[in-house]
């Protein structure tokens, strides 16, 4: 390809607004048509990353989701600065996904059902969970266990927040605690392992559902697959880490295909819930 | 892993200077007392220097002192001949990366869990550098429940630079395995005393961190990352430790002044791998004080106020936003 080319061809590799390439087979896909298609590809079915308020619409009955906590937000606590301070990195995350933290949680219900819902947005800063996140999932899961409320969260996260240092790495106590709670009220907890889950998120509550669900293809993991690399020198097998391996080594209950996650919820939360 | 630290080497050297004169002295051909005198005098100032100075970085790596006391130093210390040692997570295997046992610490009997080092590399490969795999976790959470069936008080010692990562250890769930700790025990109907004695490495330090009182020994750390893994990420160059170690905040003191930990365990000058015994010592004086009042509550008041504890720990605001620029 000659250097004319390079200037007439689409920029496939740099997304615009309008187009979105699929993480698996390249396809370029107009975003307007991904949106309502549930962000499946339309050629190899890959399930691409959900927007947050798409994911709610996807899981809640029309006009159910009514959100709780909203008002809660990051402080910095350590002050800390990396190349920029944790304060400018919040305030972008703001401004760039429309909401205050990394998970966003309400009441709503499913096939009339009510329950807590919480979903993680790996926009906002990698979906890493600081003090804010740990404490709306953890207001919700008290509310499941005080109002007989099953809790469905939707995990989408590198890990712990480094920012928030030693208060990040706490909140994977605090969540799995108030897990506990649900589980010896007998409250249904599902948890929906989405693309990637991995870290302290995955080492905490994303792994604790009495029914754990895994979207097809989502990576899964303690340790992302570079630190595992680096650490034992050798390239990892195909497949590794992702829901299916993990569905394999009896981590996860089952893989639910996004067009069917609606319905398959329900119907658990049917059996599940008295 | 050095055995002496840059910032310690004219203290090791006068130290090796005084050893040399004492054997002089000791032929009796010369008195060298006075000389002896002096330079002792001069090596307690200059430990009073450097180590009552030493920055986060530093003492991330008196932390990581390949001579410091493992969980097994201490309970030979603390325990004697009475220890027993017990294996195996009755799933997979038994983790060499954490031990387990009986054994009797002050006046109480109690089940000892804890991250077990090498002193040197051939046992540090064998124990896996303290990193354990699921099994490991799995090992320590049978022992507490077995604990509890028969009301033993639970002894954890934390020293890891995390959970391993690695294909096996993925496979067989580390994640599970951490998370499945975390959420049982918050709810171990005994009382569980956690210190930590080196590393305290992210998740797999907390999956068995879960204590109704968490002490630090005085050189040790407990962070979400480490100071080489926080600068990898976020500087894209893991020569910037130092920074990181700085922004991390992950000093003993700083965990206290963050309400994250109960109390600090004071150390020799220069560290515990210098005294074994006392830092043994500061541990038995901690359980005397701490056990005999968490044995007088029931299994109910342990579970809420241990849920109240953990609770509690994190910062954020409520109000609704009113700054806009």
């Amino acid at each position: 390809m000659g250097w004319f080319d390079k200037l007439t061809r689409p920029r496939r590799d740099v997304p615009s607004d309008l187009w979105k390439k699929c993480t698996r087979c390249g396809e370029v896909l107009l975003i307007k048509d991904l949106a309502k298609n549930l962000y499946l590809c339309s050629k190899c079915d890959q399930h691409l990353r959900m927007p947050l308020w798409d994911r709610i619409a996807l899981l809640s009955d029309d006009n159910s989701f009514v959100e709780v906590n909203r008002e809660i937000r990051s402080v910095d606590p350590l002050k800390f600065v990396d190349s920029k301070s944790y304060g400018e990195r919040l305030k972008e995350s703001i401004a760039k996904t429309d909401v205050n933290e990394a998970v966003t949680t309400g009441r709503a219900s499913i096939e009339g059902q009510p329950f807590m819902l919480g979903v993680m947005n790996f926009e906002f800063m990698g979906g890493s969970m600081g003090s804010v996140v740990g404490e709306k999932l953890t207001r919700i899961l008290e509310v499941g266990a005080d109002e007989k409320l099953p809790v469905i969260i939707v995990s989408a996260s590198g890990g712990a927040r480094m920012q928030e240092g030693i208060y990040s790495l706490m909140q994977m106590a605090k969540t799995s605690a108030a897990i506990k709670k649900l589980n010896r009220a007998s409250v249904p907890y599902i948890s929906i392992m989405t693309d990637p889950t991995t870290g302290g998120v995955s080492a905490s509550f994303a792994s604790l559902g009495d029914v754990n669900i895994a979207e097809p293809g989502a990576l899964i993991g303690f340790a992302g697959p570079r630190v595992i690399e680096q650490t034992i020198r050798q390239k990892l097998p195909e497949g590794f880490q992702r829901a299916e391996f993990l569905l394999e080594h009896g981590m996860i209950d089952c893989v639910v295909h996004r067009r069917v996650l609606k319905s398959t919820l329900a119907r658990i939360l049917r059996y599940l819930n008295a | 892993m050095p055995k002496e630290f840059e910032f310690e080497k004219s203290i090791i050297e006068l130290e090796a200077r005084i050893s040399e004169l004492q054997v002089i002295s000791e032929s009796g051909k010369v008195d060298l007392s006075r000389e002896i005198q002096a330079i002792t005098e001069k090596v307690e100032a200059l430990k009073i220097e450097v180590y009552g100075s030493l920055e986060p970085w530093q003492i991330a790596q008196v932390a990581r002192h390949i001579n410091r006391p493992s969980t097994l130093d201490l309970i030979k210390i603390i325990c004697g001949d009475e220890f027993v040692e017990l294996h195996g997570d009755r799933l997979f295997g038994d983790d060499s990366a954490i031990v387990s046992g009986l054994g009797r610490m002050g006046n109480h009997k109690v089940m000892i869990i804890g991250h077990q080092k090498g002193h040197d590399t051939e046992e540090n490969i064998y124990r896996n550098f303290g990193m354990p795999h699921p099994e490991g976790y799995r090992k320590a959470l049978r022992m507490m429940r077995t604990a509890e069936r028969f009301g033993l008080p639970i002894v954890i010692f934390i020293d890891t630079p995390g959970a391993f990562p690695g294909i096996g250890a993925e496979e067989r769930g580390q994640s599970d395995a951490i998370a499945r700790n975390l959420a049982e025990m918050s709810d171990i109907g005994v009382p569980i005393l956690c210190f930590v004695t080196g590393e305290g490495g992210s998740g797999g330090a907390l999956a068995i961190g879960i204590g109704d009182r968490v002490f630090m020994f005085e050189f040790s750390v407990y962070s979400v990352i480490s100071a080489e893994g926080c600068a990898a990420i976020l500087w894209n160059d893991p020569s910037k430790a130092k920074e990181a170690a700085n922004a991390l905040k992950l000093r003993a003191s700083n965990l206290l002044e963050a309400g994250i930990i109960d109390g600090i365990l004071p150390e020799p000058l220069g560290g515990s791998h210098r005294n074994h015994q006392r830092a043994a010592e500061e541990i038995v004086k901690q359980i005397e004080a701490h056990l005999p009042i968490l044995k007088k509550m029931t299994r109910e008041e342990l579970i809420e106020n241990r849920y109240k504890k953990f609770r509690s720990m994190g910062r954020f605001s409520c109000e609704e936003e009113l700054e806009n620029a």
